[in-house]
């Protein structure tokens, strides 16, 4: 198990992270994930950390477990991320802030640390990110979720230019709505109209993002970079 | 206990000879070699590269992790990536900073 690619994984107490952890813990990778709180459930080959993706400290002090732990990265999925869903005039300073450092700052954060141990290890790696289809379909009501998440996707194009010296790759993955708590709140009728502006009209699936993780982290994928796909047919 | 400047030297040096050894452009080995703007011998991504190898070489030699990039470096009028020697000087007061 010590030679088993090590890939980590940002909000795995659940959803789309956990189902993430879970597959390729049992697909033979060694997977750190990490989240505001304790692991919901213990998981083979699986090894959590709580951190706050969007606090450098703690960030930095989940780097420090993984370079002494297992000593690499080669995939690092960034998927921990907050959504607020309102009309812009009841969207407090401090929601639209709270959303930027989780999806944006959190993500800049694992990217750099991650690419660095990357790097260090001489073999590259893969990065993926997420991005959201609200922010190609302009989404009423998402206004800070969908431009938190145009910043990861300039992000990941400008991080793709960069590394790519580094033999590590940036992609991202665009869910549509998945039935997990990040939609909970959010009215039937409003998710309903959203899907139907998809080619495919269906709620996502969690195995509809890992089929795309899949693709990107391959080892043949290492001609792909700086690009963001959307499920669904956005 | 080793002068930090002197281990901070110590550090910065194998630091280049491992850069040298994999990069294509050698570093000189001299606390008076310019790395950044003219007369300068690296470009920004040899730099990145060459900051990379300096913190590895941290770890391993003191045994703790140091992010040379933190917001004191970049703060400083006088960039401490803008030669050899001060960088030394940087890594020196860094690893000073560490109990």
């Amino acid at each position: 198990m010590t030679d088993s690619k090590v890939m980590l994984i940002t909000g795995t107490r659940k959803g789309i992270g956990r189902g993430l952890a879970e597959h390729y813990a049992r697909k033979g990778f060694r997977v750190v994930g990490c989240s505001r709180g304790p692991a919901e459930a213990p998981l083979e080959h699986y090894r959590h950390v709580e951190a706050d993706v969007s606090d450098e400290a703690q960030v930095m002090k989940l780097f420090r477990i993984v370079r002494e732990e297992f000593g690499r990265v080669d995939v690092l999925v960034n998927n921990a991320g907050i959504a607020s869903m309102n009309h812009v005039f009841l969207t407090p300073l401090k929601t639209v802030r709270s959303v930027f450092e989780t999806n944006v700052y959190g993500t800049f954060l694992f990217c750099r640390e991650a690419a660095k141990v990357m790097a260090a290890g001489g073999a590259g790696g893969r990065i993926v990110n997420f991005a959201t289809v609200a922010t190609p379909l302009r989404l009423e009501g998402e206004a800070a979720y969908a431009a938190s998440k145009a910043a990861v996707e300039s992000l990941t194009q400008v991080l793709a230019r960069e590394l790519a010296p580094f033999r590590i790759t940036v992609n991202a993955v665009g869910p549509t709505p998945i039935a997990t708590d990040l939609i909970r709140s959010v009215p039937k009728a409003k998710i309903d109209a959203l899907i139907a502006r998809q080619a495919i009209p269906r709620l996502g699936e969690v195995r509809d993002v890992i089929n795309v993780v899949e693709f990107l982290i391959a080892d043949t994928s290492d001609f792909i970079t700086g690009q963001v796909i959307y499920l669904g047919g956005v | 206990m080793p002068d930090p400047t002197e281990r901070a030297r110590d550090i910065v040096l194998r630091a280049i000879d491992a850069y040298n050894a994999a990069e294509p452009n050698a570093i000189p080995r001299d606390i008076d070699t310019v790395l950044l703007g003219p007369g300068g011998v690296v470009d920004s991504l040899g730099l990145v590269r060459l900051v990379l190898t300096v913190e590895r070489q941290i770890e391993k030699d003191a045994g703790t992790f140091v992010s040379l990039t933190d917001e004191k470096a970049m703060s400083q009028r006088n960039s401490p990536f803008r030669s050899v020697g001060a960088l030394v000087d940087y890594v020196a007061s860094c690893l000073g900073e560490r109990p």
